[in-house]
């Protein structure tokens, strides 16, 4: 190991830039930034949740936005129902995410490979059609909050700049726990799971049941996300949990390279910026986007960080 | 009575539907292993073909007609420029790949045909109504759906069961190896079957285009309910594709007629009317849930190695 790698360098770079962002916007007066940025960090702390099941468990879920929005609906159900407390309103978003993973894990689990990526998708698309179908929290036009959640003064969400820390705080925070989780000994057999699942079992590991912990708490941790971007957006609609979003999720995943502790930050920092730079050149920006992620497939291997990687090497 | 008819058929004429595009995607994937998610794209395509030639023909069948040649076209370019090079590589290659293909695919339409949906006419001999029992009329088009996708579902039965292209494309499902060792062009079948899948996509399209409006997007939806019929038939059949969507047409549909009424003589009219809309749309979830508990390979999995 060498002291200073190119990809240990590139990412300090960027998590500096995160963390710095905040003191650039307040300088340049760009705002519109702060609040590109606040996006970008809630849908890597969504990313970062998916990487835990796709990248170390090899469980392609392709409704993982479903957490977005079961998060999302707690906290605006709430808030409409008279409930303003941060403190009520996120407990019970990460609670409805981990029982909504509990009930869709356990039956997905019962499939493997392609079989899986189908029904977590259409899982999440039901959960898409149940939201679209509350009449009384707005159904199809989706639910406005008006009151960002409240933590009794301790941090203001109105605020740009408590808020992105918080985020950017929530994001630090999954990050070190999924370090945790896959060099912990629960971690270890899950990848191993990943590599051969037969072997596994021989030796005397219950596959399904830690693969449907894992699926927990990646869900458990998208649903923060989800409680995060309601209060980002004020808003919460079925268009979070819409497929097409589960794929954005997956592509900043694959994009950052699967399997590295901190890929899908970088995955969700470029692809969320490539489309803002591309909508700004032209309103057809899915055009070269859609290309570019069959290029991405076709000729990058390994995302980002396993381009960081080979530079590394040499 | 009439309205229980009316519904069933109905039921069946989506269910039949379904059936033409999850045959294609069943076929890619038992046989070139290839997950599209593009497929619903296709069907998109297939009617926006269609909206255009029938409005630059003037007539419906000519239109049809051209739109389904089309639509084979486009899935020969797009399998010979992209997709070939997917085969082998891992399914997630495939979705993300596919996932690409169908942002560029609704842009493009965007792009060409605009943003706003378009509509595609009857003729006017199509849209009488039919006696099909006595008292009972039902409209002309959607009976002709019926009877063009039996007729397909036939055609592509003998075809795959009865052929010598067939039996190919069988024996591609079973062992490609062994099927290239003997001599035969695998790019080629490949090619075919791909083409195949696409027009049949192209032919749920125009056939529900006079239905439904022409729009971005229209592809996706539809396209999860093929994964749906696809899960519970067991991939990679195609008896087992036909039957799982007849069954889900007729479950979507009939749940949608009659769930609020059957809800209504249960609960408070204000709760079964706001329940109803969110548990039709479950209905079929919920099947695939039981399925999945019973038989996680699905109803009729085809023979794997």
């Amino acid at each position: 190991m060498k002291a200073l790698s190119v990809s240990k360098a590139v990412t300090a770079l960027v998590l500096a830039g995160l963390v710095l962002l905040p003191l650039y916007s307040q300088l340049s007066g760009n705002i519109f930034i702060l609040t590109l940025f606040t996006r970008i960090v809630i849908l890597a702390l969504a990313a970062a949740s998916l990487n835990l099941i796709m990248g170390y468990g090899g469980m392609m879920s392709f409704g993982h936005a479903a957490y977005l929005g079961i998060g999302g609906y707690a906290v605006g159900i709430l808030a409409q129902e008279g409930v303003g407390s941060g403190f009520i309103q996120f407990p019970v978003a990460l609670a409805a995410s981990a029982l909504y993973a509990l009930v869709i894990g356990a039956l997905s689990l019962r499939t493997r490979g392609v079989y899986f990526i189908m029904i977590t998708l259409a899982f999440a698309q039901m959960a898409y059609y149940v939201a679209s179908g509350l009449a009384r929290y707005g159904g199809d036009d989706g639910l406005t909050v008006y009151k960002r959640s409240d933590f009794f003064g301790l941090i203001d969400l109105s605020s740009r700049v408590q808020f992105y820390y918080l985020c950017l705080a929530c994001l630090f925070g999954v990050v070190f726990l999924i370090w945790r989780i896959v060099n912990s000994r629960f971690g270890l057999v899950v990848q191993g799971l990943r590599s051969n699942e037969q072997r596994m079992q021989a030796i005397g590991f219950p596959a399904k049941r830690y693969q449907l912990v894992c699926f927990v708490i990646s869900g458990t941790m998208c649903g923060l996300a989800g409680a995060l971007l309601a209060n980002n957006t004020d808003f919460v609609s079925p268009a979070v949990m819409y497929w097409t979003r589960s794929g954005d999720l997956m592509v900043m995943v694959i994009l950052g390279g699967m399997g590295a502790l901190f890929g899908p930050v970088m995955g969700a920092v470029v692809y969320l910026l490539l489309e803002e730079f591309l909508s700004q050149i032209t309103e057809y920006w899915a055009l070269i986007m859609g290309p570019l992620l069959l290029l991405i497939v076709l000729f990058g291997r390994g995302g980002i960080m396993g381009l960081l990687g080979r530079a590394d090497r040499g | 009575m009439l309205l229980v008819v009316e519904q069933f058929l109905n039921g069946l004429q989506f269910g039949l539907l379904l059936f033409l595009l999850a045959a294609g995607l069943t076929l890619v994937f038992g046989i070139m292993d290839l997950v599209n998610l593009a497929h619903g794209s296709l069907y998109m395509m297939g009617a926006y073909f269609a909206a255009t030639f029938v409005a630059w023909t003037g007539n419906f069948l000519l239109g049809a007609l051209l739109a389904l040649g089309a639509t084979l076209v486009l899935g020969i370019v797009l399998e010979v420029v992209a997709l070939r090079h997917l085969y082998g590589r891992d399914h997630l290659d495939h979705v993300l790949a596919t996932f690409g293909l169908i942002l560029f695919f609704n842009e493009a339409v965007r792009l060409i045909w605009g943003p706003a949906g378009l509509a595609l006419p009857l003729p006017p001999w199509l849209t009488v109504p039919v006696p099909i029992l006595p008292g009972i009329y039902y409209p002309a088009y959607r009976l002709a759906i019926i009877v063009v996708a039996l007729l397909v579902a036939l055609l592509l039965y003998l075809g795959v069961m009865r052929t010598r292209i067939g039996m190919l494309i069988r024996a591609g499902a079973s062992n490609r190896e062994m099927i290239g060792a003997l001599g035969i062009n695998i790019k080629l079948l490949y090619t075919l079957v791909f083409g195949l899948g696409a027009a049949l996509a192209g032919l749920a399209g125009l056939m529900q285009a006079p239905i439904l409006t022409v729009q971005i997007g229209m592809g996706e939806n539809i396209l999860i309910l093929a994964f749906v019929i696809i899960v519970i038939g067991g991939i990679g059949s195609i008896r087992g594709a036909f039957l799982a969507a007849v069954f889900v047409g007729m479950i979507d549909t009939l749940g949608r007629a009659f769930l609020p009424n059957l809800l209504r003589q249960i609960l408070s009219s204000t709760a079964a009317s706001t329940a109803a809309p969110a548990l039709s749309s479950m209905l079929i979830y919920l099947l695939m849930a039981i399925v999945l508990v019973v038989r996680p390979e699905g109803l009729f999995p085809a023979n794997r190695r």
